[in-house]
Parts: C-alpha cells; sequence; structure tokens
C-alpha cells in the first residue's frame, strides 16, 4: 500500500470516530469559530477608534489574519499526532510500535489524527479573507489566487515544522512542551499585524528566527500590490514563502535527531 | 469564626496545593508575557500613528499598565469550570460533598476562590518583576508596569481586586452547576470563555471600544473582572465613577451568589450521581 493510500485509510478511521459525537463535534467547531473571530472585534474596535495606523486600514489587517489562519488550521488539522507525542507515546512507551512498523514515524504520526474540529478555524479564516476583501474591495485576479494559494503553502509547511519541532523536543523533556503554543497561537496573533508596529527585535525573529513573517506579511503585500514600507525589495516578496518550506526542512533534521535519541519508557 | 473554619481549611488546601504545579506557572508566565509583548507594541503603534490618540479616553501609558495587570492576573478570570467539580461529577464524587455537614456551596466557592488565587498570585509577581522592575532597569519605562498615581486609587484598587476573587468565583459557581445539570463540562467551557474575554476587557480595555457601548460595557458583570479594577489601578477610573464600578462589583456579586444558591438547591433536590 502506498503512503497516500494508507493515509487516506487513516483518515477515515478519524474520521467515523469522531463522528460517533456529532452534536459535541458541532458545539465544538461553532465555538471554535466564535472564539477565533473575537480577534476581529479588537482589531475592529481599534481601527474604528484611532483610524488607520502608518497606512494600514481595517482591510489589509484582515488579509494577514485571514490567510494566517487557513494555513494554521490546515497545519493543525495535520499534526495531532506531534502534539500529543509527549504524553501518549513517549511517556507511555508506545512509540515502540511506531518504530516496529515499516513506515516512516512522521507519516504514522501525521494518521495518527484528523482533527476535523479545525475547520471552526479554517471557516474563521475564510470569513475573515472575505471580509478583507470587501472592505479593501480587492479583485481577485489569477495571480493573486495562485500567489495566496502558495502563500498558505508555505504557511502550513512552517506551522507544521513547528509541531514537528515541539515534538522532537518532547524526545529530550518526554512531556510534551507547551510553551510551543507561543510560537503557534501567538505566532498567528502577531502575523495579523504589519510588521512595522513591532520592535526591531521583535521583526528580527518574525523573519529569520521563525519566519512567520515570510508566509504572512511579505507575499500578503505581494498579493495586495503594495511595497513594503520597511524596504523589502518588491521582486523578493513572492517568493518569502519559501522559507516556510526551509523551516519544515530544518524541523525534519530535528526531528531526526530526536528519533535517534529515543530511549524507551514505560513498561 | 468557628462557622468559617471548614471553608477557610478548604481554600487553604486548595490554595497550597495549586501553588505546587512549578513547570505550569513558569509555561503560563512566558505565554503572558509574549501575549502581553504583542498587545503592548500594537497598543503604541495605534497611539502614535494616529492624530485622534490625544483625545482617546485612556493614555497609552494607562493601557500599558492595564495590559500587563490583565496578563499577570490572567488566572483570575473565570474562563472555565473548576475541573476538580468537573471530574467530581464524572466520577460520582459529587456525592461525598453531598455528605459533608457543611454547606456545599460555600465549600465549592473557596475552592474556587483558592484554585483562581494561587494560580494568579505567582504569576502576577513574576510579571511585575520583569514589566515592573527589570524593564525599566533596561530604560524601558515606557513600556512597563507602573505604579497606581495615588495612594487612594491604591487602596481602592486592593479592595477591587478582592472583589474581583468574589465576582469570578460566583460565576465559576454558575457554570460547576451547570456541569452538575449537564454531567460534560466541555460545552459549558466553550460556551463562556468568549464572553469572558470580549466583555471582561481581556481582549481590549472596554474604553476603547466606541463610545456610544461605554454605558452598557460598564454595567455588565464581566467588567468587574478586569476592566474596573484595573482601570481603577492605572488611575482612568477615578473619584465617583470609581466607587461606582467597585458597588457594581459588590452588586454584581451579591446578586451571581444568590442566583447560585438558589439555583443550585433547586438542582440538588434531585441529583443523578455518576459512577460506579
Amino acid at each position: 500500500m502506498n503512503a497516500l493510500r494508507l493515509l487516506r485509510r487513516y483518515m477515515s478511521a478519524s474520521v467515523k470516530a469522531q463522528m460517533q459525537y456529532p452534536g459535541s463535534m458541532a458545539m465544538i467547531v461553532a465555538g471554535q469559530f466564535v472564539t477565533t473571530m473575537l480577534d476581529l472585534v479588537a482589531i475592529w474596535a481599534l481601527f474604528s477608534r484611532f483610524g488607520s495606523v502608518d497606512g494600514w486600514r481595517f482591510g489589509d489587517i484582515a488579509m494577514f489574519f485571514g490567510l494566517v489562519s487557513i494555513s494554521f488550521a490546515i497545519a493543525d488539522f495535520l499534526t495531532r499526532g506531534f502534539d500529543v507525542l509527549g504524553t501518549e507515546f513517549i511517556k507511555t512507551g508506545n512509540f515502540d510500535r511506531i518504530l516496529l512498523r515499516p513506515r516512516t514515524t512522521t507519516l504514522q504520526l501525521i494518521g495518527h489524527d484528523f482533527r476535523f474540529n479545525r475547520a471552526g478555524r479554517l471557516l474563521q479564516g475564510l470569513v475573515v479573507t472575505i471580509i478583507g476583501t470587501q472592505s479593501l474591495d480587492f479583485h481577485w485576479t489569477a495571480p493573486a489566487i495562485a500567489l495566496a494559494l502558495w502563500t498558505i503553502a508555505g504557511g502550513v509547511a512552517l506551522f507544521v515544522g513547528l509541531m514537528v519541532i515541539q515534538g522532537a523536543l518532547a524526545f529530550w523533556t518526554t512531556e510534551s512542551l507547551e510553551v510551543m503554543n507561543l510560537l503557534t497561537y501567538g505566532g498567528v496573533q502577531a502575523a495579523q499585524f504589519p510588521l512595522g508596529v513591532y520592535e526591531k527585535w521583535f521583526r528580527n525573529f518574525l523573519i529569520f528566527v521563525v519566519p512567520i513573517a515570510c508566509v504572512a506579511y511579505f507575499p500578503v503585500l505581494a498579493i495586495l500590490g503594495k511595497p513594503d514600507p520597511l524596504g523589502a525589495p518588491s521582486w523578493l516578496l513572492p517568493f518569502t514563502p519559501l522559507a516556510g518550506f526551509l523551516f519544515f526542512g530544518v524541523s525534519l533534521l530535528a526531528w531526526r535527531a530526536g528519533v535517534s535519541k529515543y530511549t524507551s519508557t514505560g513498561s | 469564626m468557628e462557622l468559617a473554619r471548614p471553608y477557610v481549611a478548604a481554600f487553604s488546601a486548595r490554595f497550597m496545593l495549586v501553588l505546587q504545579y512549578r513547570a505550569a506557572a513558569v509555561a503560563g508566565f512566558a505565554t503572558q508575557c509574549w501575549w502581553g509583548a504583542i498587545k503592548v507594541m500594537i497598543y503604541a503603534a495605534f497611539y502614535r500613528a494616529s492624530p485622534s490618540a490625544a483625545s482617546a479616553p485612556m493614555t497609552l501609558a494607562q493601557v500599558i499598565t492595564y495590559t500587563w495587570l490583565a496578563q499577570g492576573f490572567l488566572a483570575l478570570a473565570p474562563w472555565t469550570t473548576d475541573p476538580d467539580i468537573a471530574l467530581a461529577v464524572r466520577s460520582g464524587a459529587v456525592s461525598f460533598d453531598r455528605l459533608r455537614p457543611v454547606d456545599t456551596y460555600s465549600l465549592w466557592y473557596a475552592r474556587a476562590a483558592a484554585w483562581m488565587t494561587s494560580r494568579a498570585v505567582p504569576r502576577a509577581a513574576l510579571m511585575f518583576l520583569l514589566a515592573g522592575i527589570i524593564l525599566p532597569v533596561f530604560g524601558l519605562s515606557e513600556w512597563s508596569w507602573k505604579l497606581p498615581p495615588t495612594l487612594a486609587q491604591a487602596a481602592l484598587f486592593a479592595m477591587s481586586l478582592v472583589l474581583v476573587v468574589a465576582l469570578a468565583s460566583a460565576v465559576v459557581m454558575i457554570l460547576n452547576i451547570a456541569v452538575v445539570v449537564t454531567l460534560n463540562e466541555r460545552g459549558v467551557n466553550y460556551l463562556l470563555s468568549p464572553f469572558t474575554v470580549v466583555l471582561s476587557g481581556n481582549l481590549l480595555p472596554l474604553a476603547l471600544f466606541p463610545d456610544w457601548m461605554h454605558r452598557l460595557l460598564f454595567l455588565q458583570p464581566f467588567a468587574g473582572i478586569v476592566d474596573i479594577p484595573f482601570r481603577i489601578y492605572s488611575g482612568n477610573l477615578e473619584g465617583r465613577e470609581a466607587f461606582a464600578g467597585v458597588g457594581l462589583q459588590a452588586l454584581w456579586t451579591l446578586l451571581l451568589v444568590a442566583g447560585g444558591r438558589a439555583w443550585m438547591h433547586r438542582v440538588m433536590q434531585r441529583l443523578d450521581i455518576q459512577g460506579g
């Protein structure tokens, strides 16, 4: 059986399991939609009080926020296995079983669980993008759509990379590190605003360390056809999502190092 | 005094227990620092860039102090039901609490209050150390957590903070009873936290919402959990309005406790015990 077919099998098992509780599922999706939507309330209130900030309008922020939400929702959907690696696999010794099967560890962990309730955040990302489109009166041309899909792909790679690193760290800590939520949930938070509002040290962190700006701020500028007020060359902007894939590559190296470090626990 | 003893004991036992979870405190603190820093930078950008900043109902310094306070005391807000009560409902341990020769409402209330304060105290202390002392030492005093402007405001804040615990515990008690009724805490938690985050002023100081909403936002119960105490601290809410704020906190606490007691009485008349 090839990898894709196996993943499809995993996915259908996941669907069946989660659909056992349709009411609970609907409530979680709705709750997540409302909760993630609230950030937009704060953004709206700030803009209605203060007007534009350095030429940025409400619609621009909605575009940054919408696309990064979609990326994160997809990544979160795929990476439950890495999220619970510490508590469910390493602490219990269950990771031994994964190592024994004739498939890669990453494939099996992705297949461990697909969280369909992440649809709440996905829906929120789409709605926020539509609100941004309306607010800016933006017309989606074919190149703009292609660039948006490319941006989302880069964003998914980056967030999956973060989760893989969180998993890899669990080989040392044997505990799922919730501090990594800073970079995932906190990254979504930071990506909502144009880079210029942040202090220099934080900007550099968002470009060069965890390149969240490269999968939100820079490519969205290219989509909107705006120059970067901070002076990044315009020809470079559409290529920045590559940094997300680069980050994913680095995370796989960390993963390898982690797996080779694994010693079984549990009994 | 003798009457209060079991509840004081329940409070201090839970307080000391929760205080043991140091890793959780450090993780929570790190998250709150990150969130606080992002918020402070964003507010600063809006205030710096906007011509209408001068007429805003709060100064930037007040908003910054408010933000650090709200992050430091985050655990005082009623985000979820008390996890111990939810567990007791599922396992059937509620029946033990009913058999104790004490008032169940007061016992759970004391435990909820202890659970919230014991998580808030270490984080708020760390937050003050970082945002109130370390930031100014490094020359970043414009980003820092400032002291209250007058002694009178400080005294009023102390009173208001005690009422935050009282009010938030009363809200958590309503949720606890809802869990006893529905037997599951997830739905209740999902329903509540959006309200808490917006209406308390955690997401954004309520004063920064459009002016026409202010009166309504001030009068609703959640304002007493974040907005009223921290605006008193920062000197944004003074004089008669500050007293009105503290009065509202007390009033809502009384109403919610009375309502919670009445509801609990009804629910406990017919209680299905889970487990076996």
